[in-house]
Order: C-alpha cells, then structure tokens, then sequence
C-alpha cells in the first residue's frame, strides 16, 4: 500500500486518541474542579476523589498515548507541536504532576490543613488542564505562527503564551471548561448515592445552559476564525460529524432532565468524542496549520514517519488497542457500583 | 547558559528524579507479587501482612514515579525538537508501543489492584499485581531499547534529512540494550531488597513484629545478594561493550590518556584533566583492564589523547561515577551476603551492629543508581546518538533562556516539595510498621 494509506490512518488514529483522552480524562478532571463545589464535607470529598481513584491514571496514559503516537507517526508535528507551545505545556505538565500526587497524598496523613490545601491543588490542578488543552487546541485549529521551510531543515516560531490567550483560543478553553465540568457532574451523579448524586444532577442540568451559548458562540465563531468549515462545504457529507455532536448536546439535557443520568452521561461521552472529531475532520490534511503561510502548514504529508514505521505501528495499534478497550470494560464493570459513604470510611485502602 | 546547557540540566534533574522512583517501583512489584502469591498458596496470614505493607510503600512511591514520566515523554519534544525530528521515525515508535504495551496494563490493573481487595476473588486479585508488574518490567525493556539506540544506534538509514528506520528488529535485539536492561532491572531489585532488609533492621533494632521482619529481611537478602551478582556480572558485559563502541567513553571511565597494549588496572588513580595525565597511579593489577575491555591480556585500550578535545566527555565526573558505583556494589554483595548468612541465625536479632549497618546502607543503592545513569549519559557527551547527531545540534530552535530558566526553576521547585513529602510519607509509613489487624481484607468475596 501506498504510503498516504497510512498516513490518513494515523491521522484517523490521532484524532481518535485524542478523543478517546478527553472523554476519559475530561470527567476526572471535571470532577476534580467541581469538587470544592459539589462536596460538602471530608467524606464527601473522599468519596469524589474514590469515584476516579480506579481509573484516572489509565485515562491519562491516553495522553502518554496520543503524545506517543504524535512522536511516532509525525515526529516533525510532535517536534514543532512541543516546542512551539512550550511554556503552555510546562504549565500543564505541573499540573498534571500535582493532580496525580494530590490523589495519593491527600488521604495519608490526618489533620484539617493538610487537607484543605490539597483541596486546593485538586481543584486548580484540574481546572488548568481543562483551560489549557482548550486554548491549546483553539490555537491548533486556528493556526500557530510559525514559518517552516521542509527542504531547507529550516523551522522558526514566533508566538508566545500571552498570544494564546487569543478571543478564539480563549472561547475553546471555555467550552473544554464546560464540556468537562457538564461531563464530571454527570459522572458523580451516577458514581454516588443520595444528596452527593442529587446535588451532582442538579449541577449537570445547571451548566449545560451556559455549555450550549458557548458552543453555538465556537461553531459560530469558528467560521471567520478558522479554515475549519473548508473540508465541510467541499464534502458536505461529513457535516453529520459536528450534526452528532449537536444532538448528543441536546439528548444529554433531554436525558439529566428526565434523571435517566446514565444516558445522560453516555451522551456527554458522544458529545465530546464528536466535537473532537469536528475540528480534525476539519483540519485534515493538516495537523498544525500555519497561521502566517499555507506553506509552512505541517500536514501528514509532510510530517509523517517513513512508510516502515508507520507499518510497524500500525500493527501494533490494531492489537493493542482493542486489547486495551477489552480489559478497561472489564475494569469499569469491576467497579460499577457507586462508591458510597461507608465504602470508604470502612475500606482501609480508600484515597 | 546556553539553551543547550539548561535544557541538558532540566532533562538531568527531571530524569534523575524520575530515577529515585522507578527503581524501587520495578522492584517491589515484583517483591510484592511474590508475597501475595505466598499467602495465595499457602494461605499464611504473615504473608498478606507483608503483602500489605510493603505494598504500602510500594504505592506511596509509584505515585511519583507516574507523575514525573510524563514530564520525560513531553520533554523530547520541548527542549530537544531537533533531535525529535531528526531520529523520531525511530524513536518515536518504541514510545509510542512503551505506552499502549505497558503503561496502560500497569495503570489499569494497579488500580484495580488498589480498589479490588473486597471486589474480586483472591486469584483474580493476584493476576493484577503480576500484570502490573510484569508490564511494569516491559515498560522499563522497551525505555531502555530506546535509550540504547541513542548509546548504539541500529538498524537505520540517514535519508531525507534525517534517520530513517529500515531494520526493526535490529532495534529490538539491539544487544547494548539488552544488557542495559538487565543491568538495570537486577539494580531495581537490589534496590528494592535493600530497602526492605533496612526498614526491617530498622524495626528489629527496637524489636519490633521480629516474626515479621526477620523473614522479611531472610526473603530480601537473598534477592538483593542474587540481584547485586547479576548487576556486576551484567556490568562488566556492559563495559566491553562500551570498550568496542564507545572508545571515548571507555577511555573516560578509566581515566586512560595514552593508547597501550595490556593495560593494568590501578586501584588508585587521580586523573589530572589539564594536563592529561593520571597525577597518582597506584596498587597496579598487571593487564587487568585488557582483560576486563576485551578478555585478551594484551587487548589495545585507546587513550583520550587519540580523540580531539571536543570530542571527549567530561572525564572526571565519568572516572570518579563509575569507580563509584562499581564500589558501591561490591559493598552490596558483601552486606547482601553477610545479610544471608547472619539473617539464617538464631541470634540474629541482637547483632546490633550489623542491623545498623543495614538501616544505614539503605542510601548506597539509590546513590549507585544515579551514578550509573551519569556514567552511561554523561559519558556519551558530546554525542546524543553516539557517533550520529551532537547534543549542541539536538536542541530545540524556537525555545529562549528564559522560557528553560523559568522552567527549571519551576521543576527544582515543584519536584522539591513533592520528593520531600513523598519520602516524609514513605519513612512515615516505614516506620509505623505493618497493621495488626488485615480481617478487613480477608473476606474476599469467593467469586472465580
Ligand atoms: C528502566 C526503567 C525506566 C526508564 C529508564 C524510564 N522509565 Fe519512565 N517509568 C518506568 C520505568 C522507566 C516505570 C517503572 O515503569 C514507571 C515508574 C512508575 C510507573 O508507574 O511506571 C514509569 C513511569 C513513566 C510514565 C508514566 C506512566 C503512567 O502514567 O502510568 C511515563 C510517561 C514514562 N515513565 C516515560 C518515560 C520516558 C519518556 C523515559 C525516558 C526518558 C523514562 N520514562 C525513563
Ligand atoms: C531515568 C533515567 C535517566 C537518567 C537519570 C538520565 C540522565 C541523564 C543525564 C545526567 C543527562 C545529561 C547529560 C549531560 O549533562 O549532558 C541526560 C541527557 C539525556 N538523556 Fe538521559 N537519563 C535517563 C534516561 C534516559 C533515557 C531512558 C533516555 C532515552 C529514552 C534518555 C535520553 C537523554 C536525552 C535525550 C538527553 C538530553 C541530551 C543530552 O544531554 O545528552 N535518558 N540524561
Ligand atoms: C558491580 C559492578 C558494576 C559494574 C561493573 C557496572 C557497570 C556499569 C557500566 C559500564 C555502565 C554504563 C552503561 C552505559 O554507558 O551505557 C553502568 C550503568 C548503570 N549502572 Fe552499573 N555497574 C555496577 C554496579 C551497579 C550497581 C550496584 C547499580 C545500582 C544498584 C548500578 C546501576 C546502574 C545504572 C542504573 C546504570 C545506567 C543504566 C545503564 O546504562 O545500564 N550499577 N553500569
């Protein structure tokens, strides 16, 4: 097969890795910003911070994944992509850092300030990332100002972190903001039981009025903004994508009305794979367009593995990553129960 | 400072830290594996109990081993684009399989293993710390594969401007990579054995569960005598395998100026780099090196004079890491086996000297860990693939001072506070000794 074959795939892969992450990490994240809201007392956090203890860290090795695939597939993108949004990731990365640690920690030692401040890193390190992975992806789908010259070896960047925090960079950091926060509400509405779900609920429901007039602003905004409408005027087929996305949005309020949270929460998942799936389908070819010159767009033509490596990976992602899927079904099943107030008061091994 | 030095410092603290971690956590899961299957067959209590609190710790420190990898795996892409670029088409791939291969069996069943005590039946519960540690092994062959590449590349092309992958399996049987592998899994099971016979020390010092801890250190001492073996006999292949690859490296490591046929070993050496020479030179083992470098008497070890300044590593640091670590090891496989054969005693518990010794000897692996790492990348310099791309050449371009100033500044700090509290916890923890009462997790509900 044709090498572009495989670069399509990998692009396919890509967009994929990075959705499945956000629907896993989003509601973590989501519950872990929402917390200083949503729990009451000690027990109650506790009881949030166990709802994700099983499974956080298996949805951020998403992101190790996606990262990892980038360098593998496209190591010029994950070159550029890294380096150029430098300061933005060593932001992100510290926060991610101490969101891992606070889990661990938070519950090790006894006493009320030692509590109270990991309240705090939990709190400020889940909302980071969601913002920044916002921004971040704004400024993808908009364009970052870099100039690269491919024949010549030659790749040069002029943004900074303020020039992220572009309107449009900022409205995308909302909606991620959003998405989670809908997403995580819904997720503790059905991961606990009594007030701690009522109260979750009654938040989910809240939110999505502000979710939607910020995602109707995106897909307005989106239009003068960026080059992302192109591929759906010209194929106007793949407009069923973001039409997904719309009415998943919808159904998930239709649903958390009624109280049917698991669809409610289903629907979320739905809501944020296909808005993911939205802007890539509309970068494509791209990965990283260039802002000043269509040129210097880093595509998966242009930026992609040899034909061997992309083999190679290929093969291992088709094994691997059903695999994957199958043991974390297996996993989630495991622990589908919601966690209650006594499981972690009587469990001595309870974050 | 160049962006080149600080990004060269940042990579070596964040990985170093990454290091104080990974070892004990490659280790204990394999230790604590081997406890639970103990209870699991032969169903004594003790076992659970060791299961239990050496799990403990185990935890307390995975935690941070988790978080501070990500920082590697993104590192590459910040502060080292060029190099990124240049060989990702190779690379990339084992990171990327390191990743959905490993990290996610080990996050998984950690997990699961974590929460699972009263959800799924004892078998089923055993499988997840053996996945978890068994993915945790791979993960470390599949890291390790990568970074050998970067010591002895295989099995590519340059093309395209940049080096292109056209042997895989080259990469895989990559056999520097493979003794790297070995080597260090043995020093993470050494480590671990380590720390579990001083903690126990520790505690048999103030006498303390005795039951408990002297078959915990019984148990331990063996594997840290077995292991520190392995890593010394892995490490002399390790250095043959330099003195054939990476001359300038070997030279540096020994502190050889001059190119000799049948070249001794000096017990004492102290090497004066400004005049290229050895100042002390003592306690001589006639043809000892060429023996070690190419199991041949008269072997020729090529001298650092023979390469041009710039491309000759630091030699101090080398010299002085190396003759370190090897020290340090011998050390371990003298208390190890002192440990064995004194543990086996009835009086064991009042050699006081000795259990101090071991309370005291707990820092010596992790001190020869690290100064293995330095010896194997430092001595590299100024290559970032031996012989293949320059670490001046590697850096990213689009990065400033300050962005990599800030950083690192951010990291000393950050990376401060969490190791303080982490090892705070883990002492913590130590100390407070294995819990009495484990009724609460035996009743493991009988599903298959
Ligand atoms: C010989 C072993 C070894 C070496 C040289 C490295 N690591 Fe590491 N790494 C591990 C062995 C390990 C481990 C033992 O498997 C860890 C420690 C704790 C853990 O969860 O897994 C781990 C964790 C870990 C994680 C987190 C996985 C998770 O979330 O579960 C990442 C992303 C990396 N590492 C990446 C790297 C990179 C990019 C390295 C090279 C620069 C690196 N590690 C060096
Ligand atoms: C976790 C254990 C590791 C430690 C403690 C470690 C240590 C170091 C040190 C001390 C340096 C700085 C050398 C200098 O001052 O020039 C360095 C550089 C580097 N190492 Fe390692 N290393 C580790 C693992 C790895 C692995 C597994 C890889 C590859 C996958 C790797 C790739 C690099 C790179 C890219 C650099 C930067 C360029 C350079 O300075 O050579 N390191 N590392
Ligand atoms: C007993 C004699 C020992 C010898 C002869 C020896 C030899 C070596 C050599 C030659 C290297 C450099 C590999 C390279 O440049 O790529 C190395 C690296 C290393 N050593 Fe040792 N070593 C010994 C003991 C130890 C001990 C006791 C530990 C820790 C408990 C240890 C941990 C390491 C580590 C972590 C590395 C870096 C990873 C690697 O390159 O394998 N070593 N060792």
């Amino acid at each position: 097969m044709d090498i572009s074959v495989f670069q399509i795939i990998w692009f396919v892969l890509w967009g994929v890795l990075w959705a499945v992450y956000f629907m896993l990490d989003g509601f973590v994240l989501g519950t872990g910003f929402l917390a200083g809201i949503l729990a009451k007392n000690d027990t109650e956090k506790r009881v949030l911070i166990n709802s994700v203890g099983p499974v956080w860290d298996g949805n951020e090795v998403w992101l190790i994944t996606a990262g990892g695939a980038t360098f593998a597939a496209f190591p010029t993108t994950y070159a550029l992509m890294f380096s150029n949004l430098y300061s933005a990731l060593i932001l992100l990365l510290f926060a991610l850092i101490v969101r891992g640690v606070s889990f661990e920690f938070r519950g090790k030692l006894e006493g009320s300030t030692w509590k109270k401040s990991w309240d705090v890193a939990i709190i400020i390190s889940s909302f980071l990332p969601a913002l920044l992975f916002g921004v971040a992806f704004g400024n993808i789908f908009k364009g970052i100002p870099m100039k690269n010259d491919f024949a010549a070896v030659n790749f040069s960047y002029d943004g900074t972190l303020i020039g992220l925090l572009n309107p449009y960079g900022l409205v995308t950091g909302i909606l991620f903001v959003l998405l989670f926060a809908v997403h995580g509400a819904l997720y503790v509405a059905i991961k606990t039981s009594d007030e701690l779900s009522q109260r979750a609920g009654v938040l989910a429901n809240k939110l999505w009025f502000p979710l939607l007039v910020v995602a109707v602003a995106f897909l307005g905004y989106s239009y003068p903004a960026t080059k992302l409408y192109a591929n759906f005027l010209n194929a106007p087929i793949l407009v069923i994508i973001p039409l997904i996305a719309v009415a998943s949005l919808l159904l998930v309020k239709l649903f958390a009305l009624k109280g049917a949270m698991h669809k409610a929460f289903l629907f979320s998942c739905l809501t944020i794979v296909f808005v993911v799936f939205t802007g890539v389908t509309g970068l494509f070819p791209n990965l990283i367009p260039s802002s000043l010159d269509p040129a210097s767009n880093l595509t998966i033509f242009n930026s992609s593995s040899s034909l061997l490596t992309l083999q190679i990976m290929t093969v291992v992602a088709l094994i691997m990553v059903p695999t994957v899927i199958c043991y974390k079904i297996w996993v989630y099943r495991i622990f589908r129960a919601p966690v209650r107030a006594e499981d972690v008061l009587t469990d001595p091994h309870a974050y | 400072m160049s962006v080149v030095t600080l990004s060269q410092l940042q990579f070596a603290a964040t990985g170093m830290f990454h290091w104080i971690f990974v070892p004990l956590t490659l280790g204990l899961s394999i230790m604590t594996a081997w406890m639970e299957t103990k209870y699991v067959t032969t169903g004594d209590e003790t076992w659970l109990r060791m299961t239990k609190f050496w799990g403990k710790l185990f935890l307390i420190n995975f935690a941070l081993g988790v978080v501070t990898g990500i920082t590697m795996e993104f590192q590459f892409g910040m502060n080292w684009s060029e190099y990124s670029r240049y060989v990702g088409d190779i690379f990339g791939a084992p990171l990327a399989i390191e990743a959905t291969l490993a990290f996610f069996l080990e996050s998984v069943f950690i997990g699961v293993w974590i929460f699972g005590w009263n959800k799924i039946s004892k078998k089923a519960h055993l499988v997840t710390i053996w996945l978890a540690s068994v993915a945790t092994n791979v993960s470390a062959l599949i890291i390790l594969l990568a970074n050998a590449w970067m010591q002895k590349p295989v099995g590519y092309v340059i093309r395209n401007n940049r080096a292109e992958m056209n042997d895989f399996l080259a990469v895989l049987t990559n056999d520097y990579g493979w003794i790297k592998f070995i080597h260090t899994l043995l020093s993470g099971y050494a480590l671990a054995a380590f720390v579990i016979m001083g903690v126990s020390a520790w505690h048999l010092l103030r006498k303390n569960e005795n039951d408990f801890f002297v078959r915990s250190f019984r148990m331990a001492a063996v594997w840290a005598f077995v292991a520190t073996l392995g890593v010394a006999v892995t490490g002399d292949m390790h250095a043959v395998e330099i003195a054939e690859h990476q001359p300038t490296k070997f030279a540096a490591m020994e502190s050889q100026w001059e190119t000799r046929r049948g070249v001794g070993m000096s017990l004492l050496l102290i090497p004066d780099v400004a005049r290229e020479c050895n100042n002390v030179d003592m306690f001589c083992i006639p043809n000892m090196l060429s023996i070690l470098a190419f199991h041949d008497a008269t072997g020729e070890i090529k001298g650092l004079k023979e390469f041009p300044k710039e491309l000759r590593p630091p030699v101090l640091p080398t010299f002085l890491s190396f003759r370190a670590m090897t020290g340090l090891g011998m050390f371990m496989l003298l208390t190890s086996l002192a440990g064995i054969v004194l543990s086996r005693r009835q009086k064991f518990v009042e050699y006081r000297a000795f259990l101090t010794l071991m309370v005291c000897a707990i820092p010596a692996p992790y001190l020869a860990e690290q100064l293995g790492w330095v010896v194997a990348e430092l001595g590299r310099q100024p290559w970032i693939v031996y012989g293949v791309l320059k670490t001046a050449d590697a850096v990213s371009k689009s990065i400033t001072t300050t962005q990599v100033i800030l950083s690192l500044i951010g990291f000393t700090v950050l990376y401060g506070m969490l190791g303080a509290i982490d090892i705070f916890l883990l002492v913590k923890y130590a100390k407070k000794g294995p819990d009495k009462d484990v009724s609460s997790i035996i009743n493991v509900q009988g599903r298959a």
